[in-house]
């Protein structure tokens, strides 16, 4: 039933992919979908490139097992969207035309600044597009009731070929399609959950919460904050507070989010669009809290860890129970519907993604750095398709690879990424006169290092027990993989990457915090310090582009 | 002339942008810091099951709504009539250029002159 509604959806979405390839003739409709998108379309759309498998499972599941925390999550997601409406949306719009890069470009040197911003397109998507690629295979082999290493390896090559089909052959315009038909069916499912849930409570919020805090035999301590989050000491509060920083941040920052901007006419609609977005993503994340909730109550903690011990199968139990239970035909039906959405969820994000990424790469990459502009559009496109095969199977590969990497990580890191290198140079580039190339290159090179350095230092890489992060109990397969006996008191993360007994150097998790600083600090200090003097033709260059993007005289 | 209405543009748009910015991310900030740092007050019920740190959270969700519906209404009435201006007259000078340069550029200014107290 799940296999049937699943390849009704990707018999549906190849449809719609053909027939928008035979709508996508220039460069403008392959990276911008022909800039002819309306504001709701638009709006819809970008919500379909963000509520991904790890906003729909990924936090009703939190919530579930962690009660409050996980709404911590729901939030910083939501309010990052005021940066990108009032700081990015409109005027990026305007000043360029089918990257992030091409802002940099339109008053910095174009050759590095298109190099250094092409490469934390990819670095950032390729993140982004391991951890759903990840998520897609633990969720889809439990769903599917199907084990092991294989299976896993098999579901992410399928996954990666088809958002490679979408990408290649229906450009910016199929790959939007697809994600508004996701959109809808997302919302439709979680609408009805939310209902169903709310109805066995007589849509008593308070009586939910109630059954909800007693059934997780937490007590009220799972409406509040600190089950999951800042539980130890000192360090893991400031933890808290650098993932609230990243989430909030990163988002504007956000390649695959960034050039939805483009797909509509104006800066107008561009506005109108992110409201749209606010509006759904807000709905959604509200519905979100209640399934949570809902889950803890209905199916309770002890019953979603069995299944799943992250748990991401809190969504998908919690439909099954809505429809009548394990085993009665609304239940399966129910259980099959939410299923097929969460597919959905995940191929239209990484076909989201994959687009963002190969894009920066013809775009930014071979047409105007290695080719200094000679190339045609044709040769561009061209490379773009031939670039979204290459990230696709790179991310396939990697996927393969880092299957048992812990798929919340490298969101946050993803978004901790985007808000140190992307964001500061952003907005430095739009509205500080005195911002210089150089300042552009050490902002987004030292945001990445910085942000990336901090994780190779702290407990996801080294998984010794400190205060921060105390001692776990061992499964007999985690023993065995860390070297230890399973009654061991020095591990405090079995899942770290290099070493589960080395005590971490930082203790943070999470890097915004350090990194965030770094790079806007970076990127200030580099454009003030540079040796080559600012000339007039460089005001007139931050003239024009200011004029440009407040006034849309002049945009693409 | 359209040298002052593009002054005026990103007076205003700085105006509203940048002091919002400041504040959602201080009161986001301060939610965080609260969830981090002040617990006991965070669990204080308010009515029924519903605590300080749930009525937070959903006011950050209205805080979110309400800036956004604020923006929209504030960009329709000072932005967009003054982006809009601003665009027809580059569009005159670019259209016009050789034959009625000075001529297009004063009537122009004269236009936006009264539509700026039209919008006052």
């Amino acid at each position: 039933m799940t296999i049937a509604l699943f390849l009704a959806f990707v018999a549906l979405t190849l449809g719609i992919t053909v027939w928008a390839s035979r709508q996508t003739r220039s460069a403008a409709d392959f990276y911008a979908g022909g800039r002819s998108f309306s504001p709701l379309q638009n709006g819809v759309a970008i919500g379909g490139d963000y509520m991904s498998a790890a906003s729909f499972l990924g936090i009703a599941g939190l919530i579930a097992l962690n009660g409050y925390d996980g709404f911590l999550y729901s939030i910083g997601f939501l309010v990052a969207w005021l940066v990108a409406l009032l700081l990015v949306a409109e005027l990026m719009r305007n000043s360029g035309r089918y990257t992030m890069a091409d802002v940099l470009a339109a008053r910095l040197r174009e050759r590095p600044v298109r190099t250094a911003a092409g490469v934390s397109t990819v670095v950032v998507s390729t993140f982004y597009l391991v951890a759903q690629m990840v998520g897609a295979a633990s969720v889809v082999s439990l769903l599917l009731g199907v084990t092991g290493d294989a299976a896993k390896v098999w579901v992410i090559a399928g996954v990666g070929a088809l958002m490679i089909f979408y990408v290649t052959v229906g450009g910016m315009k199929g790959t939007t399609w697809v994600q508004i038909v996701k959109a809808v069916l997302l919302m439709a499912g979680a609408a009805l959950m939310t209902v169903l849930v709310l109805a066995r409570y007589h849509f008593n919020v308070s009586e939910l919460l109630g059954v909800a805090a007693a059934q997780s035999g937490k007590g009220l301590a799972f409406l509040e904050p600190g089950l999951k989050y800042g539980a130890t000491d000192a360090w893991s509060k400031l933890d808290l507070i650098s993932l609230g920083l990243a989430l909030v941040l990163g988002t504007a920052g956000l390649p695959h989010i960034l050039i939805r901007f483009y797909t509509v006419p104006s800066a107008r609609a561009a506005r109108r669009s992110v409201i749209w977005a606010i509006g759904i993503i807000g709905a959604f994340y509200l519905m979100t809290l209640v399934l949570g909730f809902g889950a803890a109550a209905l199916v309770g903690g002890a019953a979603i860890k069995k299944s799943d011990p992250s748990g991401n199968t809190a969504a998908t139990l919690l439909a099954e129970t809505l429809g009548g239970g394990a085993g009665s035909t609304g239940g399966s039906l129910m259980l099959a519907f939410i299923a097929a959405v969460a597919f959905a969820t995940i191929l239209a994000v990484v076909a989201g993604l994959t687009l963002a990424a190969s894009s920066s790469v013809a775009h930014d990459l071979y047409a105007n750095v290695v080719r200094r502009g000679r190339s045609d559009e044709r040769q561009e496109m061209r490379v773009a398709r031939l670039a979204a095969v290459a990230i696709g199977g790179l991310s396939i590969g990697l996927s393969a690879f880092a299957r048992d990497l812990n798929v919340a990580f490298l969101v946050a890191l993803a978004f901790a990424i985007a808000a140190s290198a992307n964001l500061p140079v952003i907005l430095f580039t739009l509205f500080w006169r005195r911002f210089t190339t150089r300042g552009a290159v050490w902002g987004i090179v030292g945001g990445l290092v910085a942000a990336i350095g901090v994780v190779l230092l702290s407990p996801i890489c080294w998984g010794g027990a400190s205060a921060t992060k105390p001692a776990v109990t061992l499964t007999a397969k985690q023993a065995a993989t860390c070297g230890v006996d399973a009654a061991a008191k020095s591990v405090g993360n079995p899942t770290a990457l290099f070493s589960c007994t080395t005590v971490a150097p930082v203790p943070l998790e999470n890097p915004g915090l350090v990194s965030i600083p770094a790079g806007f600090a970076l990127a200030a200090v580099g454009a003030l310090t540079g040796r080559r003097r600012r000339d007039a033709d460089d005001d007139a260059a931050f003239t024009a582009l200011e004029h440009r993007a407040l006034t849309g005289v002049g945009a693409h | 002339m359209s040298d002052s209405d593009i002054e005026v543009l990103r007076r205003r748009f700085r105006r509203f942008a940048f002091p919002m910015t400041a504040a959602f991310l201080a009161w986001y900030l301060l939610y965080v810091l609260l969830s981090a740092y002040a617990r006991d007050l965070m669990g204080v019920r308010v009515f029924g099951n519903v605590n300080v740190a749930l009525l937070l959270g959903i006011g950050q969700f209205a805080s979110t709504f309400g800036i956004a519906a604020w923006y929209a209404a504030y960009a329709r009435r000072r932005l967009d009539p003054l982006a809009d201006r601003l665009r027809t007259a580059a569009d005159h000078r670019t259209a016009g250029a050789a034959d009625t340069g000075p001529a297009g550029a004063t009537s122009g200014a004269g236009a936006s002159d009264s539509a700026g107290e039209a919008t006052r």
